[in-house]
């Protein structure tokens, strides 16, 4: 059975400038000691699903459809009988089963307590530990996110580390507990690319040794090829293609995915950038049809009209664009 | 999937690049005033502030205009009236009508707090916005004046200043505005010192600004909001000061009115007619509160935290 | 002082040229405290030609940002001469000065802080027409600035829009358009995509090369991914702790760099190929960059390095020419 089972996710957010549709009708699912990514830019909505499965959406947001299976338990908010029920609940699993990766590191930690503290205190929150134990364990986790001298930095303040050692210090904390699903938000998006590639590694190294899976949210399909067994494209609130790492980067099927990989520069293949055009559309008003069309180089008069249905290319692949059907059609005529 | 195959096949023509809706915004555009309209709009207590201070200044400038009475016309034969018909807040001691009164003090307080806060903003704007946008020596100095300015209590500056100049209105706003501004010029100042640094304003230097441009049109319209919140707040403290200054008999000189003066008179006869200071008490009050209302609902509706975004 | 310019290649005055430029900045806190000095940038000298590009790369830190910012005086120069057309902008007189203002131009990294959000679209590009008196009547700055807003793949009716309406991207564009109302003649581009989506970025540095073929603008590129900058770069500077430690032509310095700390940077690179990415063996960097406040004697890269020595403790290797492709390392 799989890890984390979502179905039919619909997330609306009310603004001041009406509802916005940030992610519609999405299903997807993570298994054991899997490391899927979803790649997306922004406003397509990756973000707001995995803070949905978190319990963490801002207080305008609102999960209108959908479940969220972790772990064989429903965690949407409407499966519990109140709201202090369902916060138990979920402060019970975040942390602990689930752990979070951020973007800024600082937006985490609290500026004005030593690092070590806000170690051992994740440790002390979901185990019966006492603090000689807690501050033990944060120093064997600091030494294996690669923290130098752990013990001496123990007593800093989170001021005293660079951008990545921050990132570390974020991770380290995330494995306190040794979760089954570490989300990682563009967690490497603010940091160097040295400092980027030893993150990443290390975030691998991680899942390796604890076994857990690892969902990573970017906009940057460089940053998955290495780390990811499995890859979820969303654009525009929805999931336009699926598939397992080799199937996306060698036989993508949807246009955004192959406008994708052709607008990052591989300085293996000397080719000319192509960017997709435009910029991504407003989900206050979203397109009727294919989310792409008004981007899309090979958009047709349904795509406006009729968003395509999901075709499956293999046990892992699937894609949703109306060329599938293009493509049937000539092979009809021809045979 | 029947519904599939029976698409017409011209569904399937290409989209025509004309026909596609590129670069588009379905965020209604706003603008900044337009945006926070809206939102101060919302907040009730705000409304009813503004409602109250509206018909306040209406009644400042029509009932002494209107009225049959003056401020000054004594009526020796209706002296200590109750409300009635003819005077509906009643008479002072000495027979005039507590209402004309009472609103030509209105034209007074309201003209004081809304003086001072316009030249608190002035000065302040201007000190804080040069001292920050500066910095180095220039703001070292001017902060130290600052200091020094800020050393001598704010009492002692109305108290001479009314001995030298007399006890008028210009001087009751001056002795005000001498330390008040300090304030104000502090806070623009760092909010400048901030500003300063983003890259807008780096980009405006870049593309040749000139000082003052870049410090009132790229930095101070950036803080606005809380210059406004702490000019709208100024208005019932200076409201509050001069009555305080009148109350204790420095100020306007009689048979002028300010609401401060009103409380004063009719604290004399507070043992026989407490009516008459309820209305002078009643009228700081409730103006303060709308005041003190409104520059909550300005804050918040300056503040693009209160926005509700994705 | 001309006769010091260096001549890249081209038999001409170089259009930018920097002579040994230091930028210090004095952080010294209190005023009894001991003096302390942050060296951002220390002794780089390089020159850009008509119609090039220089990329200049290194970590956050390494002072290519306060170097950009260093040519557009948004910074004083605390040491060392800059040269525009071959005259030296600190002796510029009043004209020549508003000349220099208009021709540099910067566009900056963050889309989000670098547009005044009180200002409407329009308001924005039409500023710099106005400060420097560009066209005369109203009507032909508003004309102009819709041209504009099209040339980078805008809709005129976006004029009246405030920069917080648009997406990343698009504001990125409208920066762009702002520093085009000046007909620059050299841009100064901080890190202009690092913060934008990578489908977005394709585009910019694909707005940037066009307007450089059909204008001829020089560009100095700074940022910190090796690949996008080769991708626009004619030559390319790498930068490490406010030195510069490799100069060489784009593809000279991706297929073949000189210096250890290239080399780390290149393989750091992620490349967008799992097959290739699984494969790929990184050059692991011990550490990170060590703060410019009191920078190691010697070699600024010697204590993450993987082939220092000795002799890299001793004295700081100069930049040394090998064909036209520069480092500075003793063990090249």
């Amino acid at each position: 059975m799989a890890l984390l089972d979502v179905k039919n996710l619909t997330v609306d957010f009310n603004t001041d400038q009406g509802l916005v549709h940030a992610v519609r009708d999405i299903s997807f699912t993570v298994g054991e000691s899997e490391a899927v990514g979803i790649v997306g830019e922004s406003g397509s909505g990756k973000s707001v699903t995995m803070y949905s499965v978190m319990g963490l959406l801002a207080s305008n947001g609102e999960i209108k459809e959908g479940s969220v299976v972790f772990d064989g338990k429903e965690i949407t908010e409407k499966s519990y009988p109140n709201h202090k029920a369902y916060e138990d609940q979920m402060s019970r699993i975040r942390g602990n089963e689930m752990a979070m990766i951020f973007q800024d590191p600082m937006t985490f930690l609290n500026p004005v307590v030593k690092i070590g503290k806000q170690i051992t205190e994740v440790i002390k929150n979901h185990n019966k530990v006492n603090d000689r134990e807690a501050k033990d364990r944060a120093v064997t986790l600091m030494g294996q996110v690669g923290i130098p001298s752990p013990g001496e930095r123990f007593n800093q303040y989170p001021h005293e580390f660079s951008g990545g050692m921050r990132q570390r210090i974020i991770i380290a904390m995330a494995l306190a507990n040794s979760p089954k699903l570490i989300i990682a938000d563009e967690p490497t998006t603010a940091l160097d690319v040295t400092i980027q590639a030893q993150v990443l590694e290390l975030i691998k190294d991680m899942k390796e040794q604890l076994n857990s899976s690892v969902i990573m949210i970017t906009h940057d399909l460089g940053v998955v090829a290495s780390v990811c067994d499995r890859i979820i494209i969303m654009y525009g609130g929805k999931i336009v293609e699926e598939g397992d790492t080799r199937e996306i980067f060698y036989e993508p099927k949807h246009p955004y995915t192959m406008g994708l990989l052709r607008c990052v520069h591989n300085p293996e293949k000397k080719e000319k950038l192509t960017p997709i055009p435009g910029s991504p559309p407003d989900l206050l008003k979203p397109p009727a049809g294919c989310p792409f069309v008004d981007r899309c180089s090979e958009a047709m008069r349904i795509c406006k009209t009729q968003m395509p249905h999901v075709a499956r290319y293999s046990q892992t692949h699937t894609c949703s664009c109306w060329l599938e059907e293009v493509r049937k059609r000539k092979g009809e005529n021809h045979g | 999937m029947t519904d599939i195959e029976n698409l017409d096949d011209s569904m399937f023509e290409k989209l025509e690049e004309s026909q596609k809706n590129t670069e588009f915004i379905a965020m209604e555009s706003k603008t900044y005033l337009r945006d926070a309209w809206d939102c101060f709009k919302k907040n009730r207590l705000a409304l009813a502030g503004l409602i109250f201070l509206l018909f306040m200044i209406i009644m400042a400038i029509g009932v002494p205009v209107l009225s049959p009475y003056t401020y000054d016309s004594q009526n020796l034969d209706v002296r200590n009236a109750l409300p009635s018909m003819t005077h509906p807040l009643g008479t002072d001691k000495l027979g005039r009508d507590i209402l004309v009164r009472l609103m030509f003090g209105a034209r007074i307080s309201l003209m004081v707090g809304f003086v001072a806060a316009f030249l608190n903003l002035i000065i302040g704007v201007v000190y804080g916005g040069i001292s920050g946008y500066a910095g180095g020596k220039t703001d070292m100095v001017m902060m130290r004046v600052i200091d020094c300015i800020y050393s001598i209590p704010s009492m002692l500056y109305v108290i001479l200043i009314m001995m030298v100049f007399g006890s008028n209105i210009g001087s009751v706003l001056l002795g005000i505005c001498v330390s008040s501004w300090i304030g104000m010029a502090r806070q623009v100042r760092t909010q400048v010192q901030t500003l300063k640094q983003q890259e807008f304003a780096l980009a405006a230097y870049v593309i040749g600004a000139g000082k003052l441009r870049i410090l009132f049109k790229h930095l101070i319209i950036n803080c606005m909001g809380p210059i406004i919140v702490s000019t709208t707040l100024m208005v019932p403290e200076a409201i509050f000061t001069e009555s305080f200054l009148a109350f204790i008999g420095i100020g306007i000189s009689l048979p002028q009115a300010s609401w401060g003066t009103l409380a004063s008179e009719a604290r004399s006869v507070i043992q026989s007619y407490p009516l008459q200071i309820v209305w002078p008490v009643l009228a700081i009050c409730l103006t303060v509160l709308s005041l003190n209302f409104i520059g909550d609902g300005i804050g918040e509706a300056l503040d693009p935290k209160n926005r509700q975004e994705v | 002082m001309a006769e010091t310019l260096e001549r890249e290649g081209k038999g001409e005055t170089p259009l930018l040229s920097v002579n040994h430029v230091k930028t210090y900045f004095d952080v010294t806190k209190g005023l009894f405290s001991k003096k302390q000095i942050v060296k951002a940038v220390d002794d780089v000298s390089f020159s850009i030609g008509e119609g090039e590009t220089y990329g200049l790369v290194g970590e956050s830190g390494c002072g290519k940002s306060t170097l950009g910012r260093t040519l557009v005086q948004i910074y004083p120069v605390t040491e060392g001469k800059i040269f525009y057309k071959g005259r030296d902008i600190d002796t510029l007189k009043k004209a020549d000065r508003k000349e220099f203002t208009r021709e540099v131009q910067m566009i900056f990294q963050d889309p989000y802080a670098s547009l005044n959000p009180r200002m409407t679209v329009g308001e924005i590009i039409k500023e710099p027409m106005v400060i420097h008196k560009i066209l005369d009547s109203p009507q032909e700055r508003e004309e102009r600035a819709a041209q504009l807003l099209k040339l980078v793949g805008l809709k005129p009716d976006h004029i009246r829009r405030y920069p917080h309406e648009f997406s990343g991207g698009q504001r990125q564009r409208i920066s762009i358009a702002r520093t085009m109302a000046l007909n620059p003649r050299f841009i100064i581009c901080d890190e202009p995509i690092s913060a934008l989506d990578v489908s977005i970025q394709a585009q910019i540095i694909n707005l940037l090369k066009e307007i450089q073929d059909e204008m001829g603008i020089s560009y100095l590129f700074v940022a910190h991914d090796l690949s996008m900058v080769n991708y626009i770069s004619d030559r390319i500077g790498v930068m490490y702790l406010g030195h510069l430690v490799e100069e060489g032509k784009a593809d000279d310095v991706y297929s073949n760099p000189l210096h250890p700390y290239t080399k780390a940077l290149l393989s750091a690179v992620p490349i967008p190929d799992p097959d290739v990415a699984r494969r790929r063996k990184r050059i692991q960097l011990e550490g990170e960059l060590p703060t410019p406040l009191n920078p190691p004697a010697g070699c600024p890269f010697k204590g993450r390095c993987p082939v220092a020595t000795e002799e890299c403790g001793k004295s700081r290797p100069e930049l040394k020419d090998y064909d036209g492709h520069k480092a500075a390392c003793f063990h090249v």
